[in-house]
C-alpha cells in the first residue's frame, strides 16, 4: 500500500523542483544551441535564459513567472494500491497544487474560462488535469509502485492541430510543422528554442494528447523506436533551426532544442497532426514512491515505454512478436 | 557583439527615451505598476479611480502577473517575475495613455507598428520587451519589495494592480522608439528572403481552413 502522506509530501516536492531547476537534458541542449548560434541579439537572449536558470536554483525561485497550467501525470505499475485509492491520489494533488502555488509561490493562472473567478490556487472545474498511464512489471515481477510527474507547460502559442490526409504526405507534414513554427516564432510568442512535439494520427483528441505528451514527457535527445520516424524528427529539427529565425523571433538559428513524434493508429482516410511547443522553461519532475514508501526523483518521466506504444491486441503477443 | 546596456527611471526624461535605440538593453529603477486586461477594464471601461498618482509615481505601464503570494500578514513574498504578450491590449492603450500618462509599456513581445504610431509616438512612449522569455528570476531579483497590491479582491491576484520598487531590474530590450521604429517588424523584414527556400519540399494542405481564404462562400476543398 502506497502512504497517501508520502503521495502529498512528494506532489508539493515536485511542483517546487519543477518550477525552479530546469531538467538537465534541456539546459545541455539549450547549452549546445547556444554554442552555436551567432545571431547577436538571439545569443543574448540565450545567455540571460542561462543565467535565469542559475539564478532560479540560487534563489529558489520559480525560473519563469508564468507558471503555465501545472498538471499531472501518473503512471500505475500494475500491482500498486494507493491508501484511500484512486480519489484520495486526487485529492492529495489538488491540494499539493494549491498549496505549492502559494508556497514556491506560483502564479495563480487558472480561472473560469468565462467568469474569469480566481481561486489564487491554480485549481478549479478540471484543474489541474490528471492524466494516468499503467505500466506491467518487469519480467514477471511485481510492479507496487506509482510514478507521479507534473509538467508545468506554458503557452497560449505554439499548439495548432490540422486535419491532413494520406494524400498530403510528408510534404504537408513539413508544411504544417514549419507553419507552426514560423506563425508562432514570430516575436518569439512560442518562448522558443522549444522541445516540439508533433502528434500524428489518433483521433483529433487524441492527436492533441500524443503531441503534447512527446513534447513535455519525453527529453532532449531521446529517439522514436521507428528508425524511419526517428529520421523525421532529426530531419524536423534541422528544418526548424534553419528558417533563420531564432530565440524571440530575432534573426538566428535557435528554433528547436529537439523534436518528438509520437503516433497512433487513425482512420484509414486522415492523417491528424497537432503541433506542441514545450518552451524555453521546460519544466517537469518526477518522482517514483515505491509501496515500502521510497521516494526516487528524477526528471526523465520515461512515459513512452514499449507497453505504452504496443500495436498488438495483447502485451504477450508483443512481447512474443518481438522475439 | 552584445548590445549596449542603459539604466533608466521608471518616471524617464523625454531627452532618456530619446537617447535609446531599437535593440539596446536596459535596466530599471523606480515603482512600476502592473496593468493588463483586468486594470484596464476596471478603469477604463467601469471607470474606477485609478489608485495611484500616475504618471508621477510611475509611469511605466508592466503587463505582468507576478509569481507572488499575499500572506495573511498582509506582508508579500515575490517569487518570479515575467511579462504577458502585449499585442492582446492594443485595444485599451489609446486610452489608458490618455488616462496614466505612461511613458514606458512593459511586456512581452511587443505591439504592432500601426499601434506605435498611432499612439505610442502622439504620447512620447517606448515599448520595453521582456527577455527570453523569460527571465523570471532575474527580474524577480530586481524587485526591491512590493509596495502595494490594488484590486487583488476584485480582481484576483493574476490581475491585481502590483506595485513594485525596481533596482536594477533587467533586462530588457527596446522593441520601439520615439519615431515608432519597431525592432520586431525590422527582424522578421531580415528574415523574410530565407523563408521560401525553408518552404522547399512542401505542400499546402488539401483540406483549406477559413482564414486562408476569408470569402466565406469558397469552398475549402
Amino acid at each position: 500500500m502506497i502512504p497517501i502522506d508520502t503521495i502529498q509530501s512528494t506532489a508539493e516536492t515536485l511542483m517546487d523542483k519543477a518550477a525552479i531547476e530546469i531538467p538537465q537534458d534541456y539546459l545541455d541542449g539549450l547549452r549546445a544551441t547556444a554554442a552555436v548560434e551567432d545571431g547577436d541579439l538571439s545569443s543574448f537572449v540565450l545567455q540571460a535564459m542561462l543565467e535565469n536558470y542559475e539564478a532560479a536554483k540560487e534563489d529558489r525561485r520559480a525560473m519563469c513567472g508564468d507558471t503555465g497550467c501545472p498538471r499531472w501525470y501518473v503512471k500505475m505499475g500494475n500491482d500498486a494500491r494507493i491508501e484511500g485509492g484512486p480519489v484520495a491520489l486526487e485529492h492529495a494533488l489538488r491540494l499539493a497544487t494549491a498549496n505549492a502555488t502559494n508556497g514556491v509561490p506560483l502564479r495563480p493562472n487558472r480561472v473560469h474560462p468565462l467568469w474569469r473567478t480566481d481561486h489564487n490556487n491554480n485549481v478549479g472545474i478540471n484543474a489541474p488535469e490528471i492524466e494516468y498511464g499503467y505500466e506491467p512489471g518487469e519480467n514477471g515481477a511485481q510492479a507496487n509502485w506509482i510514478d507521479l510527474t507534473t509538467v508545468h507547460k506554458g503557452g497560449l502559442f505554439g499548439t495548432d492541430y490540422r486535419m491532413l490526409f494520406p494524400s498530403d504526405g510528408i510534404e504537408g507534414i513539413r508544411r504544417f510543422f514549419l507553419d507552426s513554427l514560423v506563425a508562432f516564432g514570430k516575436r518569439g510568442l512560442a518562448c522558443q528554442p522549444a522541445i516540439i512535439g508533433i502528434g500524428l494520427g489518433g483521433s483529433k483528441d487524441t492527436c492533441m494528447v500524443l503531441g503534447k505528451r512527446a513534447a513535455c514527457l519525453r527529453t532532449v535527445g531521446d529517439r522514436n523506436p521507428d528508425p524511419k520516424i526517428a529520421a523525421i524528427e532529426e530531419e524536423f529539427k534541422e528544418l526548424g533551426n534553419s528558417i533563420g529565425m531564432g530565440a524571440m523571433g530575432f534573426v538566428g538559428k535557435s528554433m528547436v532544442i529537439d523534436c518528438h513524434i509520437e503516433v497512433g493508429y487513425c482512420h484509414t482516410g486522415g492523417m491528424q497532426m497537432s503541433v506542441h511547443a514545450f518552451c524555453l522553461s521546460s519544466r517537469r519532475a518526477v518522482a517514483r514512491i515505491h509501496a515500502d514508501g521510497r521516494v526516487e526523483y528524477r526528471t526523465d518521466p520515461d512515459w513512452f515505454t514499449p507497453y505504452q506504444r504496443r500495436e498488438t491486441v495483447g502485451w504477450l503477443d508483443q512481447l512474443e512478436a518481438a522475439e | 557583439m552584445a548590445p549596449p546596456k542603459i539604466r533608466l527611471s521608471t518616471t524617464p526624461t523625454p531627452e532618456a527615451l530619446a537617447a535609446l535605440k531599437l535593440g539596446d538593453i536596459v535596466y530599471l529603477d523606480g515603482l512600476m505598476y502592473t496593468a493588463r486586461e483586468g486594470v484596464y477594464m476596471r478603469a477604463l471601461e467601469e471607470k474606477a479611480n485609478i489608485p495611484m498618482e500616475l504618471p508621477q509615481q510611475s509611469a511605466a505601464n508592466f503587463h505582468c502577473s507576478p509569481a507572488a503570494s499575499i500572506n495573511s500578514d498582509g506582508s508579500f513574498t515575490m517569487g518570479a517575475v515575467t511579462a504577458t504578450a502585449s499585442f492582446r491590449f492594443a485595444k485599451w492603450i489609446g486610452e489608458w495613455f490618455e488616462k496614466s500618462g505612461a511613458k514606458l509599456i512593459v511586456g512581452k513581445g511587443g505591439m504592432s507598428p500601426e499601434t506605435y504610431k498611432q499612439h505610442f509616438v502622439p504620447n512620447g512612449a517606448i515599448y520595453l520587451t521582456t527577455v527570453g522569455y523569460g527571465t523570471g528570476a532575474l527580474l524577480g531579483r530586481g524587485v526591491e519589495n512590493v509596495e502595494a497590491v490594488h484590486w487583488s479582491e476584485e480582481l484576483g491576484h493574476a490581475q491585481a494592480m502590483w506595485v513594485l520598487k525596481c533596482t536594477n531590474m533587467g533586462p530588457f530590450i527596446v522593441a520601439s522608439d520615439l519615431q515608432g521604429n519597431c525592432l520586431f517588424e525590422r527582424e522578421n523584414a531580415k528574415i523574410a528572403p530565407g523563408l521560401a527556400k525553408a518552404y522547399e519540399g512542401t505542400r499546402p494542405a488539401t483540406l483549406k481552413r477559413y482564414g486562408e481564404t476569408d470569402d466565406r462562400t469558397d469552398e475549402l476543398i
